[in-house]
């Protein structure tokens, strides 16, 4: 079967998380994906564990081979002119050039935007900065903690603490950064069909900051709006139920509809309450709910997340079991989905990698192949620039390539 | 409309967070998103916030609705009516793509599955989202975003190291709709190029799992099963979030080099405590991290967070407040770089809401309508779309096909 963007041609010049999970969208859905590498260091997501069993070398990290999967990679060094002068020659032909550098980086190496265009006018740059191109932060530096952090929703966890004591968190790993990839990747397929459609391309902007904070859009416009500005403080009448411990971990449940309210009440063998004055909306549920907590905690504790899942989820109550990552590579609606796939790498084996979170009939995701070793593919797409072997050593030999 | 996507129109029949955003960020590209809702069946984000439990009146006075809806054009439809449900086709058939997020069997049973759809329109690209996927044994489990994020396995993450997980929320739902655009816009580009459209079925949970990869794979690698570490980093040291002057102000500092952590050392005055040997390279201040979050509590305590990010920048140490709302809106660079908009709300009046996401040099991504009120644009799309007279249009309201 075809894939979804066959034929088109992506320079990702990006290290780490978000610039690279862009490029691994466009990969796994056919896209051709030469990954720049510095020379010698490669991504620095190489460097970065989880390691496979431990092993701190540049193939084993689990990091880099989750998010390259399906990529070509060469090695290249922007400092010398001869590398800038193959950088070049490599957005000329391409259609998507991700690239994550400080802002102005590549303007100062004469391979910034304005640049490139004149050579190939059909060219996207997707640019993926911490604060974007412009503005006052725009050479500030900043990992996911800060970014989580500096976009307010940091600010916003743990949600339902009890008090503000304790500093607000960030969401775990790196889950921030990868949806600034994915955000990057929306904005990039936007201008390719722009592109195809007029022949013309341009440049994305994406800061990683305005990419999270629009993640909160529906709470972070009540300030401006003259609302109460929204806080890690559990809301008073917010609903029932929510984070709750049972025996053997903790569900979630989240009652809304007076209707998920009386399959609740069902559900812990109490449908005496369905019909109690205390409970009749969600407001007074909310405000009521101290006073069966004891009794609803006491059913929890007695029985496991699975028991109250699929018990609860019969009724259509919305309740779901808080899964380790154990639980969720063994869930069965994944595996009879085929979520997990199997990619051999050289360096660690047959391994199962999480796959697309959706199915498209005429075009499935695939991982093509498995994360490139760095500059694997150096023959292969320096002779496409028409560069003989011995040009190919002497670039080796200088460090170019 | 300016936007990449101009001339694309989208029949969007979903309701909540997740569906209604993915069509959002379409929108804000310059498609023309028709929101389909009734009387009877209202996105329930016009009547309540799910996040604060927020009660709004009537059914166009949610900021929630609006801040979701964005762009979007507005029609009653009540698709328990034949006749609903042939208008409802026949708008799909002059459309590019229909989005739903129903429990899966619904819209089959209306006769607006993808199969019955593809009929009037063949290259229709048609995305079902659902919280478990279209298929398997969990199909028809319902769940909001705490739940796809404690299935997905991300809020067990979540949360600090010695507490419980944490109960992620509306930015899970914004995730897995970002998703769902990732997803429309590949199919787009297929179709784009062959003339062939398809249907695609989302699971919201899986959309949280592939946020995740390097915690799955350090199972299935390593057998090892990630935890809870607040805002710890496995490698980085020091990275965290530190008490400033005021209440509830914090400051995050993530150091990975040694020149950031020398730069951070400037910035303090370069204190004897920071020069010991138990600090003096990344092993070692990872080791004594306990410590080091202590010492550097007690020097940021003393100052305003954002003149410790303007002081810790200048030395090229990464550094941000966590920003509350407050601080968001008065932000000087968001404010420069255009990230609050606002809106003429025909009921609200002025709102203002968020920009859309990214910049686009050529096609500018823009907001230019606040979401519809319920129903507020039968003239244009049953009339001058569907070519239904005044008067047709004024019976089937009367009828109840559009109630």
């Amino acid at each position: 079967m075809a894939s979804a963007l066959e034929g088109v041609r992506v320079v990702e010049y990006a290290q780490m998380v978000s610039g690279p999970y862009c490029g691994k969208l466009l990969a796994d859905h056919g896209a051709e994906v030469v990954k720049i590498e510095p020379p010698g260091t490669g991504d620095a997501a190489r460097r970065r564990g989880p390691f496979y069993k431990g092993y701190a070398g540049p193939e084993a990290s689990a990091l880099f081979l989750y998010l390259n999967t399906s990529k070509r990679s060469i090695t290249l060094d922007l400092n010398q002119e001869e590398g800038r002068r193959l950088f070049r020659a490599l957005a000329k032909d391409a259609d998507i050039l991700v690239e994550d550098s400080p802002a102005g980086t590549l303007g100062r190496m004469g391979l910034g935007y304005e640049a490139l265009s004149a050579l190939n006018p059909h060219l996207i740059v997707t640019s993926i900065t911490p604060f974007g191109q412009t503005g006052p932060y725009r050479d500030y530096k900043a990992h996911h903690l800060n970014l989580y952090h500096a976009s307010g929703q940091g600010y916003l966890l743990p949600n339902n603490s009890p008090d503000l004591s304790r500093e607000p968190i960030k969401i775990g790993g790196l889950a921030g950064d990868y949806a600034c990839g994915l955000h990057a990747a929306v904005a990039a397929l936007g201008a390719l069909y722009w592109q195809r459609a007029t022949g013309q391309g341009q440049r994305v902007d994406l800061s990683k900051q305005e990419a999270l904070l629009g993640l909160q859009r529906a709470n972070l416009t009540r300030f401006p709006n003259k609302e109460p500005i929204p806080t890690r403080l559990a809301a008073p009448n917010s609903s029932m139920g929510g984070l709750m411990e049972c025996r053997d971990g903790h569900v979630v449940m989240l009652i809304i509809e007076d209707h998920q309210w009386t399959a609740f009440c069902q559900l812990v063998g109490r449908p005496d309450w369905a019909a109690d004055p205390r409970f009749t909306d969600r407001d007074a549920r909310g405000r009521h709910f101290k006073a069966i907590e004891p009794e609803v905690r006491a059913w929890m504790m007695a029985r496991t997340r699975q028991e109250i899942y699929h018990a609860g989820q019969a009724l259509s109550c919305p309740v779901a079991p808080v899964l380790r990552a154990d639980e969720v590579l063994a869930d069965s609606q994944l595996n009879f989905r085929d979520f997990f796939v199997e990619v051999a790498h050289p360096a660690t084996g047959p391994v199962r990698y999480p796959g697309a979170p959706f199915k498209l009939s005429e075009t499935p995701w695939r991982v093509g192949r498995p994360a490139p070793l760095l500059g694997q593919d150096n023959d292969e797409i320096y002779a496409r620039l028409g560069l003989g072997p011995t040009e190919r050593a002497r670039l080796a030999e200088q460090g170019v390539i | 409309m300016t936007g990449p996507l101009s001339g694309i129109r989208i029949t969007d029949f979903t309701f909540a967070w997740a569906g209604p955003h993915a069509t959002e960020l379409l929108g804000f590209m310059g498609a023309e998103v028709i929101k389909v809702e009734s009387m009877r069946r209202p996105d329930h984000s016009r009547r309540t916030s799910l996040t604060t439990g927020q009660v709004f009146t009537g059914m166009n006075q949610s900021g929630v609705f609006n801040d979701i809806n964005l762009n979007k054009l507005g029609i009653r439809l009540d698709l328990t009516n034949p006749k609903a449900v042939e208008l409802a086709k026949h708008l799909v058939s002059i459309s590019d793509i229909a989005t739903q997020n129903m429990r899966p069997g619904v819209m089959e049973r209306l006769g607006l599955g993808y199969e019955a759809l593809r009929e009037v329109k063949p290259d229709l690209i048609y995305l079902s989202s659902s919280a478990r996927g279209a298929t398997g044994p969990e199909r028809a489990y319902v769940g909001y975003a705490p739940s796809f994020a404690s299935l997905g396995g991300l809020a067990y993450l979540s949360g600090y190291a010695d507490g419980d997980p944490c109960q992620l929320s509306g930015e899970i739902d914004l995730i897995s709709a970002t998703t769902s655009a990732f997803a429309l816009m590949a199919a787009l580009a297929h179709r784009q190029r062959t003339g062939q459209g398809q249907h695609i079925d989302l699971s919201s949970s899986e959309a949280v799992s592939v946020l995740m990869g390097e915690a799955l794979l350090d199972y299935t690698m390593n057998g090892h099963i990630p935890q809870r570490t607040g805002n710890r980093d496995a490698a980085m040291a020091p990275h965290g979030v530190y008490p400033c002057l005021g209440p509830d102000r914090w400051l995050s500092i993530a150091v990975s080099t040694e020149a950031e952590w020398q730069g951070l050392a400037r910035a303090m005055g370069r204190p004897a405590w920071a020069a010991a040997p138990r600090f003096a390279d990344a092993a070692a201040r990872k080791q004594h991290e306990d410590e080091l979050d202590r010492r550097l509590a007690e020097w940021t305590r003393g100052y305003p967070a954002h003149d410790l990010m303007a002081r810790l920048q200048r030395e090229g140490v990464p550094a941000a407040p966590s920003c509350d709302n407050q601080e968001l809106y008065e932000d000087p660079h968001l404010r420069e770089r255009g990230a609050w908009v606002e809106v003429q709300h025909p009921e609200m009046g002025r709102r203002v809401t968020i920009a859309p996401p990214w910049k686009l040099s050529a096609t500018p991504a823009e907001v230019t309508m606040p979401a519809p009120t319920l129903g507020q644009h039968h003239d244009y799309v049953f009339g001058e779309l569907l070519g239904l007279s005044r008067e047709e249009v004024a019976e089937m309201e009367r009828e109840g096909v559009m109630f």
